[in-house]
């Protein structure tokens, strides 16, 4: 049996450390370390209300709206107030501008330079992928940086800035939009939209997104074998990505981009081919594996706690461990497009489970679904109504704010008395999908990904792509 | 990624604690060129940053390693994100990876390498946000504690190049703060008289954020925001801080063409020390007798008020009521106009 520690991983937004043991070089089991702790549902304790809104999308800045979005949430369900149709819209487009954002930048710049290492020197396609995708100097990286950095402009006309933006509040967004920036915000969107369609898949966006299954993704990659997503599914069939990696096959949405009482992908929870709605009092977090210490082990994040204690015997993470009715979730773009009944990936995860190959296809998909559905957002938008609704928060009051970011699924639970923070609870996507065991034992999504994985080089490569498969984010993880 | 010693290149080394990333986030936005070949044009060569770098595990505790024995020139140290301090001193609170150790160890031994140490964000530069609150990790800057020189770095301090910590304060920071500064030190063109009295760069610190803010005409007439998205001036009662805050946010501009303020929200005067722990509410203005506290920094009091009472009462229609919409509802009319 060898026994190993890996770290710093880098290209995951935070300090991250994996342990595994492995037997005749496979993985028997790992346990994944977060290691940094900042205490921001400390900081908030005494804090106005409203102030949430300056400090949790300074939990992350590469997540900053997702967490905007959940505080201006939970402090609308706080007071009662309904948000105003167009700050629901453009609060929409900022999270959009964001989540697409992240994943390209996950793509590019985190997940496909792995490709582009040494231990892959010997493959027929290193030349052409080394080329393009290695790290800072691939011919793909000027492309996306410049297509990211005019994309992000949308953050401009909408919400001021990118990261860390206040203008997403409880009724709305603090931004009224003129004529002249909504012209201008469609011509982002189509310039993104071409980008695309030139250089990411080659093929129309409509075209993409009505893929429906294995059988017409493999037939479609015959006839559009040169964009970088081509390039990826090419690999992915190499190095027999669709099985590498796979984890519970149990997932989780809170549903995305709400307007008007819908969300445009859906809400649930799935469990091996079940579907079941999803019921937000089963959740809970464990801390029985995490170096804190609280009354209870498992807390609704309504009563949870958070004293960091390094000294605990068994922890071995910051991190807790969040459950839904005991049961491990794993979060992100492929539970998102699987539980809205995507055709395709819900073809491919009945196929292949949840692993690296099919959570980035997931994640690809949704970036050209989330592009068309924003042309649409645009179109609703009433120039001549309010993007603000005010209400006014009461002295003694609890709120949820769910959202999903581009990584998953993300709460905030806060508790108000005497008119200040006195409660507040956060369970970010990465906190689902990383963490350490329970007290059942459980092993985490991730560490239930890595089991039974080949580990023959020093770099051990194939945990590389398992873990960034999950575009985790650290900083959230912790907070 | 290992360097020669003969040191062509500007060696730069990006390391991230407690902070959220968001400033290296935000350097990716860098326009025209992208960042990469902004850093190209004087030769900055990036041995390792977090989220940019192709190496993982061993290869960057070595590339440190070689480091500390001087095998590879370290130019400039970056770190992104405050520097921990609990439980106790010991800094565990933030391991860094694979090699446990606490990175506040790290850092002690690497800026005493490094030619120029550059604090990245408020965090970095001062505390920041992670020392908010009751500062459950005892985050503290680089060299400053707040406003109170003296930190993990002593305030007599200074790297190899003879300077102190560099720091690019900010939340998050503007991408051309630091490359500007980057360029600067790479080319040869930084000296002290570059930082101002928090040991920030002068480059964008003579600036206020009042500077170019479009909601100008308000704050002449005092014509003045009550609720969010109002286009009033929000320095009376929706605490922006933007006619103290040292930046030029409203004249460089973020992601094309945006600021806080052209976002409809108030500056919150991210960089400076201890903008953390305002002592109410951020989106509220304090008041004494119903005038701010917190003036215009070099402007007296007593002629504020003067002048901010005559000009209320000059204010023109046009002016009030715009002050207290979601958008213009009366538009400036020309002398040849026809109403």
């Amino acid at each position: 049996m060898t026994r190993k520690i890996l770290g710093p991983f880098n290209r995951v937004e935070g300090d991250l450390e994996v342990h595994y043991e492995a037997e005749q070089g496979r993985i028997t089991q790992a346990w994944v370390n977060s290691s940094l702790f900042r205490g921001f549902e400390r900081i908030l304790i005494g804090k106005a209300p409203s102030d949430a809104l300056v400090y949790t999308p300074r939990i992350c800045g590469i997540c900053s709206v997702a967490q905007s979005v959940a505080a201006a949430r939970a402090l609308a369900d706080a007071q009662g107030l309904k948000p105003a149709p167009n700050g629901q819209l453009a609060t929409n487009l900022i999270l959009a501008c964001e989540n697409v954002a992240d994943h390209l930048s996950h793509f590019y710049l985190f997940f496909m330079p792995d490709f582009a290492r040494e231990v892959y020197q010997t493959k027929a396609w290193y030349p052409v992928i080394a080329q393009r995708f290695k790290a800072q100097s691939g011919s793909a990286m000027p492309e996306v940086l410049k297509a990211r950095a005019e994309w992000l402009h949308i953050t401009s006309l909408l919400a001021g800035k990118w990261p860390h933006s206040l203008s997403i509040q409880a009724g709305g967004t603090t931004k009224t939009l003129e004529m002249q920036e909504w012209l201008r915000l469609q011509l982002l969107i189509r310039q993104f939209r071409l980008f695309l369609e030139k250089t990411v898949f080659a093929d129309t966006l409509e075209s993409v997104v009505s893929l429906s299954s294995y059988t017409e993704l493999n037939a479609w990659l015959e006839q559009h074998p040169y964009g970088d997503f081509a390039q990826f599914l090419q690999l992915a069939h190499d190095l027999n990505l669709f099985a590498l990696g796979r984890g519970y096959d149990q997932f989780l949405s809170y549903g995305a981009y709400a307007y008007q009482n819908q969300y445009a992908f859906a809400q649930s929870v799935w469990c091996k081919g079940e579907v079941t709605s999803l019921d937000t009092q089963g959740i809970s977090e464990d801390i029985s594996h995490a170096f804190m210490q609280g009354v209870q082990r498992v807390a609704h994040p309504q009563q949870g706690e958070t004293v960091p204690h390094l000294e605990k015997e068994n922890a071995y993470s910051l991190c807790k461990a969040p459950r839904l009715y005991q049961q491990v979730m794993e979060t992100g773009a492929l539970a998102r497009q699987l539980i809205d009944g995507q055709a395709l990936i819900h073809g491919v995860v009945e196929q292949f489970g949840g692993t690296v190959a099919t959570r980035v296809i997931a994640r690809l998909i949704e970036l050209a679904r989330v592009v068309l559905a924003m042309e649409q957002w645009c179109q609703q938008l009433q120039l001549k109504e309010a993007f603000c609704t005010h209400g006014k928060l009461p002295k003694q009051a609890e709120g949820v704010g769910l959202v999903e970011a581009a990584r998953g699924s993300l709460g905030h639970w806060l508790r108000i008395d005497e008119g200040k923070i006195s409660h507040y609870q956060i369970i970010a996507p990465t906190t689902w999908n990383f963490s350490p065991r329970d007290e059942l034992g459980q092993a985490g999504a991730l560490e239930q990904a890595l089991v039974g994985t080949v580990v023959e080089d020093e770099g051990a490569i194939n945990v590389q792509h398992i873990v960034r498969s999950f575009d985790p984010c650290m900083v959230c993880t912790v907070h | 990624m290992k360097q020669d010693t003969t040191h062509k290149t500007f060696n730069l080394l990006w390391l991230q604690s407690g902070g959220c990333g968001g400033c290296s986030m935000s350097l990716l936005n860098a326009e025209s060129p992208d960042l990469y070949q902004t850093l190209a044009l004087a030769n900055i060569n990036l041995l390792w940053h977090p989220s940019l770098s192709e190496a993982s595990n061993q290869q960057v505790i070595d590339l440190l390693n070689d480091i500390l024995n001087d095998q590879i020139c370290l130019d400039a140290l970056c770190l992104e994100g405050s520097v921990i301090h609990a439980p106790n001193n010991t800094g565990l609170l933030h391991k860094f990876a694979g090699t446990n150790q606490a990175m506040k160890y790290w850092l002690q031994a690497l800026v005493e390498k490094a030619r120029y140490v550059i604090a990245i964000g408020s965090c970095a530069a001062f505390g920041g946000i992670t020392a908010a609150g009751d500062n459950p990790t005892d985050a503290t800057g680089l060299q400053y504690d707040g406003a109170k020189q003296g930190a993990l770095l002593q305030p007599e301090w200074r790297s190899r190049a003879d300077f102190p910590v560099i720091n690019i304060a900010g939340c998050p920071t503007h991408p051309a703060w630091i490359t500007d500064t980057l360029l600067q030190l790479a080319l040869g063109q930084f000296s002290q008289d570059c930082l101002d009295e928090f040991n920030r760069p002068r480059s964008y610190t003579d600036h206020l954020v009042h500077h170019g803010c479009p909601r100008n005409e308000f704050y002449e007439y005092k014509a003045s925001a009550e609720q969010a998205g109002d286009m009033g001036c929000m320095m009376e009662h929706r605490g922006c801080l933007g006619t103290q805050a040292r930046a030029d946010c409203n004249t460089r501009l973020w992601n094309g063409s945006g600021s806080c303020l052209r976002g409809g929200y108030a500056c919150i005067n991210c960089t400076a020390p201890d903008f953390e722990n305002p002592p109410h509410a951020f989106g509220e203005t304090p008041k004494i007798a119903g005038i701010p506290i917190g003036l215009p920094s070099d402007m007296p009091k007593a002629w504020f008020v003067a002048l901010a009472s005559l000009s209320k009462a000059a204010t023109p229609k046009r002016v009030r009521d715009n002050a207290l919409a979601d958008r213009v509802v009366i538009a400036p009319q020309g002398k040849g106009r026809k109403v």
